[in-house]
């Protein structure tokens, strides 16, 4: 189960006593026409990284807020994943990246005609960010205008 | 950064592993999913649980009835 009884006991304390971003008001964009018409963008937090991109670097107190883009083509296979928790399991997505990057599922319902197709990048974050002023006040402004200026109507995210 | 999305006009749906996280931040849409860390997606080189699970999240996206903050449980194994 995805809840707190995977994690040892000291990750559990942590999880419970951080103070966790109240998004208020909740901000909220409908459709604006069919799925099947829209261009989607997939933003993952597993710490991939596309070949010849700097790995995310582990060493940065608080947590490595930086983000790859990832070309809209990638051939899944050549991800590599750099997220620094060894608080869960990374042999899943070592076996199959689709299980945290699902690009090919995500292919494949463009050629179904389920979406209207696919971005031409990808954002790549390291989802174990502690420190997160700097990542809400610097890079999540920049990773949401890419999107933005790409005309992405709609966006999967997806942990790890 | 879902919230940011939404703000420039940008529909989102984020998988949830966390569901307390979901309760407290607070994202516009949320499929929570019961697997745990590193296997949001259900099971590796399984690609019609991967389907079944993405497909219940693009649910939320076309749901009107929903009305932000949504979290919703996913129904599927």
């Amino acid at each position: 189960m995805g809840e707190m009884s995977e994690f040892p006991l000291s990750v559990r304390l942590f999880l419970k006593a951080y103070r966790w971003r109240r998004v208020d008001p909740v901000p909220w964009t409908r459709l604006s026409k069919p799925l099947a018409e829209c261009r989607l963008g997939l933003i993952s937090s597993a710490g991939f990284v596309g070949p010849g991109d700097a790995p995310f670097d582990a060493s940065v107190r608080g947590g490595d807020p930086s983000f790859r883009a990832i070309s809209g083509d990638i051939d899944v296979s050549r991800l590599r994943e750099h997220h620094r928790s060894e608080s869960f399991d990374h042999q899943g997505m070592a076996a199959d990246p689709n299980l945290a990057f699902p690009i090919d599922r995500l292919r494949e319902l463009v050629n179904r005609g389920r979406i209207g197709s696919l971005n031409v990048r990808h954002l790549s974050f390291m989802g174990s960010i502690t420190a997160t002023g700097r990542f809400q006040r610097d890079v999540v402004p920049e990773a949401a205008r890419l999107f933005e200026v790409d005309g992405v109507d709609v966006a999967l995210l997806v942990p790890v | 950064m879902a919230a940011e999305l939404e703000r420039r006009g940008i529909a989102t749906v984020v998988i949830n592993l966390l569901r307390f996280v979901a309760e407290r931040v607070r994202p516009p849409r949320a499929l929570f999913v019961p697997f745990r860390h590193g296997y949001p997606l259900g099971r590796p080189n399984d690609p019609r649980q991967q389907h079944t699970v993405i497909e219940a999240a693009l649910s939320l996206l076309e749901n009107e009835a929903l009305a932000p903050p949504a979290l919703v449980d996913y129904a599927g194994s």
